[in-house]
Formats: structure tokens, C-alpha cells, sequence
């Protein structure tokens, strides 16, 4: 039982004293130097945790994993680029590619759209934390207890034998007849039952990070704009909207990547059959349950170049945000 | 510190401001849709959480809600009775907090740098790291694996915490940045001139003026701690079983017994209180006008 109070007393004191007496021993240390080299230095004292953490834990790995994907199924020999080549020739791999391009459309307008709207809707009414409460709480389900809730909400018995599945026994009750929804191929039906439990799951998500935002905006700045006779509309288009903007990109952003990196949802529910794979799982087949892990890194490599133009795009923005602040 | 008084003066105002716009009835009545929509799939976990196994898998959740009853607490009983249990939660608390805070701070020192300092190579290295968001999980245990072995701090806590907060950067960076960037350049200008270290501008300044969004970070990161299963498995899990956290034991539980979905519902809903008591009380740093009033003062 000492072990664990030991422990205790370093997670709860020893840990935040560590970091903060980080920050002000570099202060300190800076005093060593002249006057002119202080602003030089100290951004990179600011910077060395975080870029060591990275440097380790991301950057040290994703090296190793671009090695590896030039390299034979053994890792003996390189081949050049004939794990890339496959990837490009394979049907599994470009009906993973569509799938995840269902996932990067769907799973970001759905979140952030209903993010922003739940956000603001909650925002003028007394039971605001009730109500984000319950959207959020998908959010604190594991993967695994999450798949099963939607194994139930999916379910399908044939026609004419009662339905377990809740979806089915709603429109069973309107006299449509059962749906086999995570079956469906066509039109990518099952595809969509998969990025509606993501959706359901992360719109909590992205509400709390609009909300937070919603929060920071200046609440005279909308009473000015209401005393001079606009409607709730115009506040919402003219200023709230425009001042949410650099939130809402983070959060897309945020929402892309989560669906290039789909993996949790689609291996629990259906597994990958019946052509619903994304990247991620296909990913995880080569490496684990085939055994190549050098089509698997160069998979992971095709993820990491995907995400370029998006990079761009925020860098752009953040130079704007410079230029007005 | 005049900045925050008057931030707090502004927020009661703006209390103020809502009073006097009372929401309509189809307001009301879109939030409650959302509302349920949202809940009916947890409701239907929760109800057959409370139903014999057998009853669960025969017959829709919703009949449960007419007579006759057959309501159960089995489920938690043995869920309950798992004899490690105490400990997994005691652990997964020892994980998860440093694990949350480790990355607060060091995301926080990094994004105050990447908004408010001068340095060459700003603007791609901040590109780097969101990139990094992108990186597979998969594809760097087993190299972070063979590290932790060398450094011989396989198996412990610190282990996990040290790769709970890389795994957790680039998202805490990127969201901080993106919060403490728009701040008023005019709050660190006047400080700067009144002799403010950037030290004291980043403790008394940037961190309370970010509280909104430190609060929700500090609610992700302590969600995908504790519901995490792959990262504990791996680093503590071979090494050192007296470590492991909550997840792990659940998620034995359930494939032990093969298909005992009833009680994953049990285990899900004893596993999710935590993190929701942690939302409810982070909740009410999501305050209005934090920001708003700090230029005047």
C-alpha cells in the first residue's frame, strides 16, 4: 500500500512541479546570456519537451516505417517502390480508398455541422450543460461497448420474424419491410450504417471544442450588433460565424484525419467484409494477418502523404491569422 | 490581473444578455429531438445491461419496458466480483492523470512559443507537427517498445505516460495554438512593457485566458487515456500485469466468457462514470468572455 501512495503523491505533486519548475528554471537560465540572444534561445527551451516527445514517440517510428516500406516482405532487401505500386494496382486497396473517401466527406459534415448547430442551439437555453451532457456521452463509451450498442441498433432477423434490432423494429412498425444494414453493398449502404456510429460517437466531440470557442467571443460585440436592429440571423452569419472560423477549420481537420485513420468502428462491426475497409483496416490485415508489414508501413507512408494538402490549406490560414491579430 | 477581473464582470453580463432573449418553443423542441435521438442507443445498452443474457438476446430492448419484468443485477454482480477490480481502477487513475497533465503543460509551453516568439522555421515546423496527427498508432509500437526496453522502463507507469503524451501532442499543440493565437497582441504587448518575463505572461496571461479550451483538452486527453486498451496492453501488459489499468480487465472479461455482451454493457457503464464525472466537473470552466474583456483592463 506505501508503493501506491508513493505513486499517489508523484502523479498528484512531483509531476506538475517537475513541469512548471521546468519552464522557470529556463528563466533563470537565460540569465546567463546577453540581452540580445535571450529572444534567440528561448524559443527553443519553450519548444525542446514537446519537440522531444514527438521526436521519440512519432517522428522516431514513421522514420523506421518509410525504411520498412521499401523493403521486401522480410525486411531483407529493397525493392524501391513495388509495396507502393501494389497498393495502386490492388482492387481491396482502391475499394479502401473510396470507402475512406465516404468517411473523409460524411464523417466531417456530419460532426461539424451538427457540432456547430447543437453548440449554438444549446447555447441559449438554461439546460445548455444537460444538453451537452447527453451528446457527449457516446463520446466516454469504449470502442468495443460502442460496436455493440450499434449491433443492437442494427440488428436484422428475416421478414416475418420479430425484430431485435431497433432500427428495424422502428420501420417495421411504419410497415417498411427489415433492412440488413451493415450487408448492404449497394450504394455503400453499410459503409454509411459505419460512419453513422462514428458521427454519433464524435459530435460530442466537436461540440465541445465549438462551444469552448462560442465562449470566447465577446459578448458586447453581439449586444452592439442587436441595439443597432440586427436579427438573430445576421448575428449568427455576420459575427459568429466569422470569429468560429478558425475553430471550425482545426476541427475539420481534426475530422479528416480521424476518418483517414478510421480503424475501431469499421474492425468491430463488420470486420472489413463486404467492402467496407478503409485504409486503416487494410493496414492492419497486411501487417498482422498476413504478415507483411512492409505493404502495411508503406499503406501508413500513402496515409501520411494524404494529408499534405490539408497542411497547406492551414498554413495559409495561420499566416492570415498573423497579418490581423 | 486587471484583465481577469473584468473578464469576470463581463461574463455575468452576459447571463444577462440570454435572460432577455428567451428561446422559442421550436428551439425547445429541436434540442429535446437531438436530444433523444442521441440517447436511444445508450439507453438500449443500458436497459439490457439489466436483463438476463438469454432475455437480452431474444427480444428487443424496448420490451423490456412493459410487464412482466425481468430485471436483473447480475450483470454488475459479476462484473463486480472480478477480484483485481479496485486495483485496475486505482491504476487506471495513476495513468490517466499524469497522462493528461504531462501533455497539457508541454503542449501549452509549445504553443505559447509557436503563437507569441520569434524564430526561424515557425510556420513549417508547426506544419510537422499537426502532420504528425497522422501517424498510425499501429505502425509505432513495436519500435517504442524496443526503446522502452533498452531504457528498462518497460512495464512501468512511466512508460505509459511518456507515450500517452507524444501520441497526445500534436492534437494538444495544434488546438492551443490555434486558441492562444488569437488572443489580443495588445495583452502581451502591454505586459511585455511593463517588465513581464514571458514566463509570468504564460502563467498569469496566455493560461487563464485559455481556460475554455485547457478544459476541454484536459477532457479528451483524460477520455482517450483511460478508455485506451491498446497502448496499456502493449507497454505494461507482457511486462508487468500488476499495472494494468481498467480497459484491460474488462475487455478480458468479455472475451473470457465469449460473447457475454451483457455484461460488457455492465462493465461499459461502470468503466464510462469517471470520464463523465470529469466532463460534469470540467463543465463549468466553458465560461463566456474570458477573452472578451481582457483587452480593456
Amino acid at each position: 500500500m506505501t508503493d501506491k501512495l508513493v505513486t499517489a503523491i508523484i502523479v498528484v505533486i512531483a509531476v506538475p512541479a517537475v513541469l512548471v519548475g521546468y519552464i522557470w528554471g529556463t528563466e533563470q537560465a537565460l540569465r546567463l546570456v546577453s540581452e540580445r540572444m535571450k529572444p534567440r534561445i528561448r524559443p527553443w527551451l519553450w519548444l525542446l519537451p514537446a519537440f522531444g516527445f514527438l521526436g521519440v514517440f512519432l517522428v522516431y517510428p514513421m522514420i523506421g516505417t518509410v525504411v520498412t516500406s521499401l523493403q521486401d516482405k522480410f525486411g531483407k532487401k529493397f525493392v524501391g517502390l513495388t509495396n507502393y505500386a501494389w497498393f495502386f494496382g490492388s482492387d481491396d486497396a482502391l475499394t479502401a480508398l473510396k470507402n475512406n473517401a465516404l468517411w473523409l466527406i460524411f464523417l466531417t459534415l456530419l460532426t461539424v455541422g451538427l457540432g456547430l448547430l447543437i453548440a449554438v442551439l444549446v447555447d441559449r437555453v438554461r439546460y445548455e450543460s444537460v444538453a451537452k451532457s447527453v451528446i457527449f456521452v457516446p463520446l466516454a463509451i469504449s470502442m468495443v461497448a460502442a460496436g455493440v450498442i450499434w449491433l443492437y441498433m442494427y440488428g436484422y432477423s428475416p421478414p416475418g420474424a420479430p425484430q431485435t434490432g431497433t432500427l428495424n423494429a422502428a420501420i417495421g412498425a411504419v410497415g417498411i419491410s427489415p433492412v440488413p444494414w451493415l450487408q448492404v453493398e449497394s450504394f455503400s449502404v453499410n459503409t454509411f450504417a459505419l460512419i453513422i456510429v462514428m458521427a454519433w460517437m464524435w459530435t460530442g466531440f466537436a461540440m465541445v471544442i465549438i462551444s469552448a470557442a462560442l465562449k470566447g467571443i465577446n459578448p458586447e460585440l453581439l449586444e452592439a450588433a442587436r441595439v443597432d436592429g440586427a436579427t438573430e440571423l445576421q448575428v449568427f452569419r455576420g459575427i459568429i460565424f466569422p470569429l468560429l472560423v478558425p475553430t471550425l477549420v482545426v476541427i475539420s481537420t481534426t475530422m479528416i484525419i480521424t476518418a483517414l485513420k478510421a480503424f475501431d468502428v469499421v474492425f468491430t462491426m463488420t470486420g472489413g467484409q463486404l467492402k467496407t475497409n478503409v485504409i486503416g483496416t487494410l493496414m492492419y490485415q497486411e501487417m498482422f494477418s498476413f504478415g507483411n508489414s512492409a505493404r502495411g508501413a508503406a499503406i501508413a507512408v500513402v496515409l501520411l502523404v494524404a494529408i499534405v494538402p490539408i497542411m497547406f490549406f492551414n498554413i495559409s490560414r495561420f499566416r492570415a491569422q498573423e497579418a490581423i491579430r | 490581473m486587471t484583465a481577469i477581473a473584468s473578464a469576470e464582470a463581463t461574463s455575468s453580463a452576459g447571463k444577462g444578455w440570454f435572460a432577455r432573449n428567451r428561446p422559442g418553443i421550436g428551439l425547445h423542441g429541436a434540442i429535446v429531438f437531438l436530444m433523444i435521438i442521441w440517447l436511444i442507443p445508450t439507453v438500449g445498452l443500458l436497459i439490457n445491461s439489466f436483463r438476463p443474457g438469454d432475455v437480452a438476446s431474444g427480444s428487443g430492448w424496448w420490451t423490456a419496458i412493459f410487464p412482466p419484468y425481468a430485471f436483473t443485477f447480475e450483470n454488475y454482480a459479476h462484473v463486480l466480483e472480478q477480484s483485481n477490480l479496485g486495483t485496475n481502477f486505482l491504476n487506471s487513475l495513476f495513468i490517466s492523470i499524469p497522462a493528461t497533465v504531462i501533455p497539457l503543460f508541454v503542449a501549452a509551453f509549445a504553443a505559447y512559443a509557436f503563437s507569441w516568439m520569434e524564430f526561424p522555421g515557425r510556420n513549417i515546423l508547426f506544419v510537422v507537427v499537426v502532420g504528425l496527427l497522422v501517424v498510425p498508432l499501429q505502425a509505432t509500437l513495436i519500435p517504442v517498445l524496443k526503446l522502452f526496453a533498452t531504457w528498462g522502463i518497460a512495464g512501468t507507469l512511466l512508460a505509459v505516460w511518456l507515450a500517452h503524451t507524444g501520441y497526445g501532442l500534436p492534437f494538444a499543440i495544434y488546438l492551443l495554438r490555434n486558441y492562444m493565437g488569437a488572443l489580443p497582441r495588445e495583452v502581451f504587448e502591454s505586459a511585455a512593457i511593463d517588465g513581464a518575463s514571458p514566463v509570468t505572461a504564460f502563467f498569469r496571461l496566455a493560461i487563464p485566458m485559455s481556460v475554455p479550451v485547457i478544459a476541454a483538452l484536459a477532457i479528451f486527453q483524460f477520455l482517450f487515456v483511460w478508455n485506451d486498451l491498446l497502448v496499456a496492453l502493449i507497454y505494461i501488459g507482457a511486462v508487468n500485469p500488476d499495472n494494468l489499468p481498467l480497459t484491460v480487465s474488462i475487455a478480458g472479461l468479455v472475451t473470457s466468457i465469449g460473447g457475454g455482451t451483457q455484461f460488457l454493457g455492465a462493465a461499459a457503464f461502470l468503466s464510462m462514470a469517471l470520464p463523465l464525472i470529469v466532463f460534469f466537473s470540467l463543465q463549468r470552466y466553458f465560461v463566456r468572455g474570458i477573452v472578451g474583456g481582457s483587452v480593456k483592463g
